[in-house]
């Protein structure tokens, strides 16, 4: 799950991550009143899910409230298109309104879990303020790594090392440890997938402050924190998809024509593949789960056809240990009961195929039949033209 | 020959008394698995199902000598379960839930490793050497016994592979599912290398998706020790960056783990690819 950058920062500085003085804004006079209460020059920054809102208009600086007012006003309701957000944007509705700080230096630190080593990285880099991938593609040796042993936790020697690496020392040894240490409590505590201080900020002063933050939960683990579902933002996220979620349905709407419904996770990505490969575009990944029941299936299909774009649907069930039979005979029930007027092509494959087939042919509907996934893909791209 | 898993297996299953433990236990029985214990606290003395139950897992093993477990409890509690499995000894443990929190891996691996146990999963559909035995969820009637081994990140993909050989009259030595999280026990390469040392086994399928470096890092390993002829699949060649495809570890990252990326690796390093998933089975066929 993802969150926006002001409550990222709330939650890094309720661990001990020190973050600028801002609010949210929700309208041009709210900006206005934010900037008076903490005078001088304000930065307005568009509150989307997606990085790169700096080089998209959505991050700019205002000397005064009326300015700050100014801007506010465009930027609600503007549509924010960065290289993360897709070409249609994200419509900005919300700015937070934050101090100006004078900038010395700007550094990177993320935590993350590495696959290979099965352990939290902690990541840390002086050339901060930029795209860390940029930054891992192009100078490897500006990017330091802390690997944390997860029986023993983080220790005062990592800690260390890294402030060195960064060359935060003297005075600023200790604030820069302090915080490298909120942070990955932060990470611990809330279990995020990722926690992210980009640039991590150095001022003219030599005070130290997470200029921006990104934090992503684990899915996995919200469960056991139900005061973060709170922070979830509904219109970040497509409205088919939160119906997808609420049947336990794992959907993720594509720009293509052709709507897929398959079991399991890994057979739904190959048949967007073959589609693909036999000349078509899917319009979503579609996972109905393991069992593929009646149920699952018409929700599933009220969730395909409320994507208007879609031209014909393809439904590839590997039956294993549910029997293809019973797997048409769900999905024959769940079309008659909704009423699909595109064409579909079912693909069945495992146990009791021949009876699952006839379901499918005797059902009275126009199923269109295939063996095999390349049948399946030409069938459903020559309909879907 | 087989790996892992074969006639001598002694499995005990953990969260057996529920309904997917306790289906999935009668099918690995009928497959003719030795299911030798179940494990659920608090009903320990008790037969289920014909099956005498257990408090804990070292129990399962002192009385009963189970060697191998599998994991069919919630995720809130599998992470535990998968340690609990660990800490009495046991060798093998397969763990099917879906959905264990991240840092629960974290650590539950970090003891499995100290114990010198062998996980396979999470959130995978378990390992089967076919006509000799099966611990985890598959449709044991599509496999066939035979010379190839099959690793896999996915279940009903790995099906798909599996029905396409077997239809090719292909058999399989050992197939096991590697499970699609961030986290797990048995990687590609751990997979291969058993496969590697197996006599029965004469060449490998390995399906892959998208996310992670695993793929690359066991297409450098085939180059350098393998000895057998291996074919490759990647799912997700037309996933977007950035989004989760179902499997929490199925995702490109900082555009990291692309199919194309993990398709290249592979055939640059002797791997042949099938483009298309429906062409795994025949891929196989022109090797062997």
């Amino acid at each position: 799950m993802k969150i926006h950058e002001f409550q990222a920062k709330q939650v890094l500085s309720q661990y001990g991550v020190p973050i600028p003085r801002g609010e949210v804004a929700t309208s041009p006079y709210e900006a206005y009143e934010i900037a008076s209460r903490l005078g001088g020059t304000v930065v307005v920054k568009a509150q989307i899910h997606a990085g790169g809102r700096g080089k998209g208009g959505g991050v700019k600086l205002a000397s005064t409230p009326a300015e700050a007012e100014e801007i506010a006003a465009k930027m609600i309701g503007m549509t924010l298109v960065t290289h993360q957000t897709g070409p249609e944007g994200k419509t900005v509705r919300r700015v937070l309104i934050e101090e100006g700080l004078p900038i010395k230096k700007e550094f990177y630190l993320g935590i993350v879990v590495d696959r290979g080593t099965q352990r939290p990285v902690i990541m840390a880099s002086p050339a901060g303020g930029m795209d860390i991938e940029k930054v891992a593609a192009e100078t490897p040796h500006l990017i330091f790594k802390e690997f944390i042993n997860p029986c023993v936790g983080l220790q005062p020697f990592s800690l260390k090392k890294l402030a060195f690496q960064l060359g935060l020392t003297g005075e600023l040894l200790a604030p820069t440890t302090k915080i490298i240490a909120a942070l990955y409590r932060a990470f611990e505590a809330v279990d995020a997938s990722l926690v992210e201080i980009n640039p991590f900020l150095l001022t003219e002063t030599n005070k130290l402050y997470a200029l921006d933050a990104k934090v992503n939960f684990d899915d996995n683990a919200i469960y056991r924190h139900k005061e973060l579902l709170a922070l979830r933002d509904f219109y970040e996220e497509d409205p088919l998809e939160i119906q997808a979620s609420r049947s336990s349905i794992n959907y993720i709407r594509l720009d293509g024509n052709i709507g897929c419904m398959v079991n399991g996770a890994g057979l739904a990505m190959a048949t967007m593949d073959i589609i693909k490969l036999a000349g078509g575009n899917p319009a979503n990944f579609l996972d109905v789960g393991g069992g593929a029941t009646a149920d699952q299936v018409r929700n599933a299909f009220k969730i395909l056809l409320g994507d208007r774009k879609v031209k014909a649907v393809l439904i590839n069930i590997f039956g294993g240990i549910v029997r293809c039979d019973v797997v048409a005979s769900g999905v024959v029930e769940a079309a008659k009961s909704i009423g699909v007027n595109i064409p579909v092509v079912v693909r069945l494959e495992g146990t009791n195929v021949d009876k699952g087939q006839d379901v499918l042919r005797n059902s009275g509907m126009k199923f269109t039949v295939a063996t095999g996934m390349k049948d399946a893909a030409e069938k459903v791209v020559a309909l879907a033209k | 020959m087989a790996i892992l898993v074969d006639k001598n297996t002694r499995l005990a299953v953990q969260g057996i008394t529920g309904r997917e433990g306790t289906f999935h236990t009668q099918q690995c029985k009928a497959y003719g698995t030795k299911v030798v214990a179940g494990i659920t606290p608090g009903k320990g003395g008790t037969l289920h199902e014909g099956i005498p139950i257990f408090n804990t897992v070292e129990e399962a093993v002192q009385k009963e000598g189970a060697n191998a477990t599998v994991i069919f409890v919630p995720p809130a509690f599998a992470a535990d379960a998968i340690m609990e499995a660990a800490a009495a000894g046991v060798a093998l443990i397969v763990c099917i839930t879906e959905g264990i929190p991240t840092l629960d891996m974290v650590r539950a691996m970090a003891l499995v490793s100290e114990c010198h146990s062998r996980l396979i999963g999470p959130n995978c559909p378990g390992i089967i050497s076919p006509g000799k035995c099966k611990v985890g969820i598959m449709p044991g009637q599509i496999f066939k016994e035979g010379p190839v081994g099959v690793i896999s990140r996915s279940g009903t993909l790995t099906y798909e592979a599996v029905h396409q050989l077997s239809g090719l009259s292909i058999g399989q030595s050992t197939c096991i599912g590697i499970g699609g999280d961030p986290v797990i026990g048995t990687s590609f390469i751990d997979a291969l290398t058993l496969f590697n040392q197996d006599p029965e086994t004469q060449a490998i399928v390995m399906v892959g998706e998208i996310g992670g470096t695993a793929e690359e890092e066991a297409a450098k390993y085939i180059k350098e020790q393998m000895k057998k002829p291996v074919v490759g699949f990647i799912a997700g060649r037309t996933a977007p960056p950035g989004r989760r495809m179902g499997h929490a570890g199925a995702i490109i990252s900082g555009g990291k783990g692309t199919a194309a990326e993990k398709m290249e690796a592979m055939r640059q390093c002797g791997i042949h690819v099938a483009l298309s998933p429906a062409e795994i089975g025949e891929t196989m066929a022109k090797l062997i």
